[in-house]
């Protein structure tokens, strides 16, 4: 009994980490800008398939595709960023829905073009696949992989936020954007930089993705609902919120299909109601 | 004001870009089915059959061009199949209506076949009853039951004796959960667990933890196609399932091609029973399989091999009626048509209207560094089984 | 009524104040507008199962606008009323009563109930937390559908559901001539409930407590109650507008009830233009023929040229088709004519936020 408690919750923290790998950056975004991006998940898809393309046509190892999957998605969300959402960021939350949902579209239909409707496969080197063994437990390789990597990757974007002069100035500006501007701070550009850093780690989650969730051009749509489900439950611009609420929800979903399988569909949206019941603005939030 | 007029005039282009053909002496085909969302891939493939066969015989048949309007479903909306369908027959004036990659699509078309005296033909969807909907339905891919019935009674034959089932929560899944349960128990197995996952879960270790917790000698794994059945089969290895000891079974759509690529060698040893897969050996099968990635650069599943069936059914009955498109025609001359198919023999059972065909028992093994679904062991001839059971009307 | 003097007389208290009467009152282009509905029945006889689909949508953005136009409550969860609703008038059939006007009232009535229980929960939230409690409602929901397969036959569809004559008369046809003018009349009398709701004093309320509840309070008009009134009124309409597509289509599926039908819907009254009564009527005309013309040209990427829409839309007319277009109008004649029509609510204007 204790040991199946162990490895579910083991099970649902990796989960946990890919969600929030797929959700930081928009709850940031979000936070800053008050800027419904409904295209996150556009680039996560984009790393998922930047790693694909990598490793299938070009036979790169997948650890070195990563980077790469993180640059592109980065890289195309600035393009996007500077064409299209900057002009909307003082428009209405329902015109921004809109012009995000249009692109998600768009993305879909070109990846669906370019890769086709197929399921992409991914083949992970032999040291990430199997499993181990500890006190009984089993887990898996590639989860451990995963939860470390998304710790390190969640400690060094703490620290970033923290430690250096950038991280204050977005930290001033989830604060109190106005109060921002009048201080001098280059909110706008500040905000560019964090756009594309949160559409690259969600590139990164993509790829991280591919080996448990699969990649296809519905992609951008079907994680869509699960994003925003961590970002709500978060908090918006809360990091730390963000991390509690994809670690509960993760072991949650976890535990509600190992013990009571007949009804796990329903636990992860059990779960955010009560969560959003008690505390509207998220586990952290504070607005 | 410039950027509103700016709109406008993309917004005309847009809808400007269309074209539209008309013909005369054509046999029109609407096809239905599923070409955009979660199930795309499928629609793809149907297709992708149903093109390879116009090109291999032509696309005149009994003096008339076949010409085929695609319409897309979008996914499970039977209210839009519906209307597809209406639609193709009273304004496209189609012959007949074919595709249907859905269960309650299937379902909602097959009213307006009855009502509207058209022949359909069923590609895919698998629900047992969908062909007891309209008289002028045959159908070209397979049925849950015959396919998992086979399955149980030869899970028993094979040695194993206490069985876990573990299915996809929605209809198809607890049909091939039924279907399996009951020919295993028939057979004098037992089952000592089940389970039914959402049908969006993409994480089974909790589920196949808990199977194994039960230490059955088969688990029984049905799984729609998509991301899920690579999902499972890393979860197997992950969970440290002994497939020495446990066997994993299931039907085919746990061990397709994207799957195994997926799984990688976690996959070895699954066994599955289907009615068709790219690596079944006959000349046929070869030839199908090296002009199918000839012409798009994949292999073929057995969406294609319904989808060319489909057309194979479509261009004969079309022969014996000598072009004629009437519904009550088509389906007399499609009943108890038997053929060669890339899959095997297989015919039209002319009481049901549905197929009749082998099913083949296949493990994953390496063949020359690849994994593929290896036929050892196949069932003759099997007839929906479900259907056998109703009563005779 | 006896004259009185001029200087001592005050309207009646009954009477509508001047400008609200002026809001009432029909323009040209309204009649030109519902005359236009009853074209296809000339002009486009083929497409009359595609109508009916159009008229079922726009009620169904008519009831989403009630809410999140003119009560600012942003729902991504409004299938729920729309699926309820559907598989309540299919059950009903099912069970034996075919009878179509009976039918749609049990269900809109059936509907209207779950939504004046969630809006004991929908009232108690704004913004974000708001949004993701409907939707998780809607997804609970699906999966309760699914679940309960004995019931409501899971994914596999509602089988068995059969439609009497509408009024004894008329069957639904294949043609989808009958689903039409049917779904065209429930379509237009909700329109004339919703058109007179918003501009009665509810109405009035409501919009002021979209713009500032707290204001509204001090005021006297609590928001509680008023946002239960109109999301209940709302969840009937849904649930009126599903039991359409059941009986026209005589089939219901786990469809109705999918996140996607909730976000179409967003997405079709946002293309529209949100709290402008015509914007959800014009935005399921744009968006449903679009989509059957792009579908029909290219069955596969037909995603693409939607998605460009969109965008265009967002980018080239703000606050939605109508807006933008009504927009140009005016200052094409260089006069705010249609002042009426444009004038958003000030939160949907570029330039402020809810």
């Amino acid at each position: 009994m204790m040991t199946s408690l162990l490895g579910v919750l083991f099970d649902g923290f990796a989960y946990g980490m890919l969600l929030f790998l797929l959700s930081v950056g928009l709850s940031v975004t979000l936070g800053m800008m008050n800027f419904v991006n409904l295209a996150h998940c556009t680039f996560g898809m984009i790393g998922g398939y930047a790693t694909v393309t990598l490793m299938n046509a070009w036979g790169w190892p997948f650890l070195a595709t990563l980077p790469v999957a993180f640059i592109a998605a980065a890289m195309i969300s600035v393009v996007f960023e500077r064409t299209m959402f900057r002009r909307l960021y003082r428009a209405s939350d329902l015109d921004q829905c809109l012009l995000t949902i249009g692109l998600v579209f768009v993305s879909v239909a070109t990846a669906a073009f370019i890769y086709g409707t197929i399921q992409q496969p991914v083949q992970l080197p032999g040291y990430l696949r199997g499993s181990v063994h500890i006190g009984g437990v089993t887990l898996g390789v590639y989860r451990v992989f995963l939860i470390v990597f998304a710790l390190a990757v969640s400690g060094l974007l703490v620290a970033a936020l923290e430690f250096t002069r950038f991280g204050a100035q977005v930290r001033a500006a989830v604060d109190n954007q106005r109060m921002a501007r009048g201080l001098g701070i280059n909110v706008d550009g500040a905000f560019a930089i964090t756009f594309a850093l949160g559409s690259g780690l969600a590139g990164l989650g993509g790829a991280l993705a591919i080996d448990i969730v699969g990649l296809d051009p519905s992609f951008a749509l079907a994680y869509l609902v699960y994003v925003l489900i961590v970002v709500a439950c978060g908090g918006l611009g809360s990091i730390g919120g963000t991390f509690a609420a994809a670690v509960l929800l993760g072991i949650s979903d976890m535990a509600g299909k190992y013990y009571f399988p007949a009804i796990g569909s329903f636990m992860i949206y059990f779960v955010m109601i009560s969560l959003l019941m008690w505390r509207p603005s998220g586990i952290f939030g504070r607005r | 004001m410039h950027r509103a007029m700016t709109g406008l005039a993309c917004l005309a282009t847009i809808f400007l870009a269309t074209a539209s053909a008309n013909a005369q002496s054509t046999v029109k085909i609407g096809v239905i089915m599923s070409y955009s969302g979660q199930f795309a891939d499928t629609g793809t493939q149907i297709s992708n059959g149903m093109k390879l066969y116009m090109k291999e015989h032509g696309d005149t048949v009994a003096g008339k061009k076949v010409e085929l309007m695609p319409k897309d479903n979008g996914g499970i909306a039977p209210d839009v199949a519906k209307r597809l369908a209406q639609e193709a027959i009273v304004r496209d004036k189609v012959d007949m209506i074919v595709g249907f990659d859905l269960t309650p699509n299937a379902l909602a078309a097959a009213d307006v076949s009855a009502q509207a005296k058209k022949f359909m033909v069923n590609m895919n969807a698998a629900t047992s009853i969908i062909t007891t909907k309209s008289p002028y339905m045959v159908r070209t891919s397979f049925t849950v039951p015959q396919v998992n019935e086979s399955l149980g009674t030869w899970a028993y034959k094979s040695g194993a004796r206490k069985a876990y089932t573990l299915v996809s929560d929605f209809s198809p899944g607890h049909d091939g959960e039924q279907a399996f349960q009951r020919a295993f128990k028939e057979a004098g197995g037992e089952i000592i667990g089940s389970a039914r996952y959402p049908v969006a879960n993409l994480d089974f270790t909790a589920f196949l933890q808990r199977a194994k917790d039960m230490s059955p000698d088969v688990i029984y794994i049905w799984v729609p196609g998509g991301p899920q059945p690579a999902a499972i089969g890393k979860a197997v290895a992950e969970r440290g399932i002994d497939l020495n000891k446990t066997k994993v079974v299931g039907q085919g759509e746990l061990t397709f091609d994207e799957a195994l690529k997926g799984m990688g060698d976690a996959g070895l040893g699954f066994i599955t029973a289907f009615h068709y897969d790219h690596n079944h050996q006959s000349a046929k099968n070869k030839k199908f399989v090296a002009d199918y990635n000839a012409e798009f650069k994949r292999n073929p599943d057995m969406f294609s091999v319904g989808g060319y069936d489909g057309m194979h059914v479509i261009y004969e009955a079309l022969k014996k009626t000598k072009g004629d498109t009437d519904g009550d025609a088509l389906i007399a001359a499609a009943k108890g048509m038997a053929w060669e198919s890339p899959r095997g023999p297989m015919s039209i059972d002319p009481e049901t209207r549905d197929v009749v065909q082998n099913i083949y028992i296949r493990r994953v093994e390496k063949v020359g560094g690849q994994l593929l679904n290896v036929e050892f062991d196949k069932l003759d001839n099997v007839k929906d089984p479900f259907k056998a059971r109703m009563p005779k009307q | 009524m006896t004259p009185t003097d001029p200087a001592t007389a005050a309207p009646a208290p009954t009477a509508p104040h001047p400008h609200m009467a002026a809001q009432v009152r029909w323009r040209t282009v309204e009649y030109v507008f519902w005359l236009a509905t009853l074209l296809p029945f000339v002009v486009a006889p083929d497409y009359l199962a595609l109508a009916s689909q159009i008229a079922i949508t726009a009620l169904f953005a008519l009831s989403l606008d009630l809410i999140l136009g003119y009560a600012g409550i942003v729902s991504l969860g409004h299938a729920a009323f729309f699926g309820f609703g559907a598989y309540a008038a299919g059950l009903v059939s099912k069970w034996g009563w075919g009878e179509p006007l009976s039918g749609l009232l049990i269900a809109g009535l059936a509907a209207g109930l779950l939504g004046y229980l969630m809006s004991f929960v929908i009232a108690r939230f704004r913004h974000l937390a708001l949004i993701m409690i409907t939707l998780g409602f809607g997804l609970l929901l699906l999966e309760a559908a699914n679940s309960a397969s004995g019931l409501t036959g899971g994914a596999d569809g509602l089988q068995g559901v059969k439609m009497w004559p509408v009024l004894g008369l008329f069957k639904f046809d294949l043609y989808g001539f009958t689903a039409y003018w049917y779904a065209l009349i429930v379509l237009f009398v909700f329109f004339l409930m919703a058109r007179r709701l918003i501009n009665s004093p509810f109405g009035l309320s409501l919009r002021g407590i979209r713009e500032n509840p707290v204001r509204m309070r001090a005021i006297g008009a609590e928001s509680g109650p008023h946002i239960r009134k109109i999301y209940t009124i709302a969840a009937f309409m849904a649930g009126v507008a599903g039991a359409v597509l059941t009986q026209t289509t005589e089939t219901v599926s786990l469809g109705v009830l999918d996140f996607q039908r909730s976000a179409d819907i967003l997405v079709i009254l946002i293309l529209g233009g949100a709290g402008r009564l015509y914007g959800g009527l014009i935005g399921a005309i744009i968006y449903m023929i679009a989509r059957d013309w792009f579908s029909g040209v290219n069955p596969q990427y037909w995603y693409f040229p939607i998605g460009v829409l969109l965008i265009a839309v967002v980018l080239f007319l703000p606050n939605g088709m109508l807006g933008g277009i009504a927009q140009l109008i005016d200052t094409v004649r260089g006069r705010r004519w249609f002042g009426w029509l444009t004038s958003p609510p000030p939160w949907l204007r570029s330039g402020s936020k809810p």
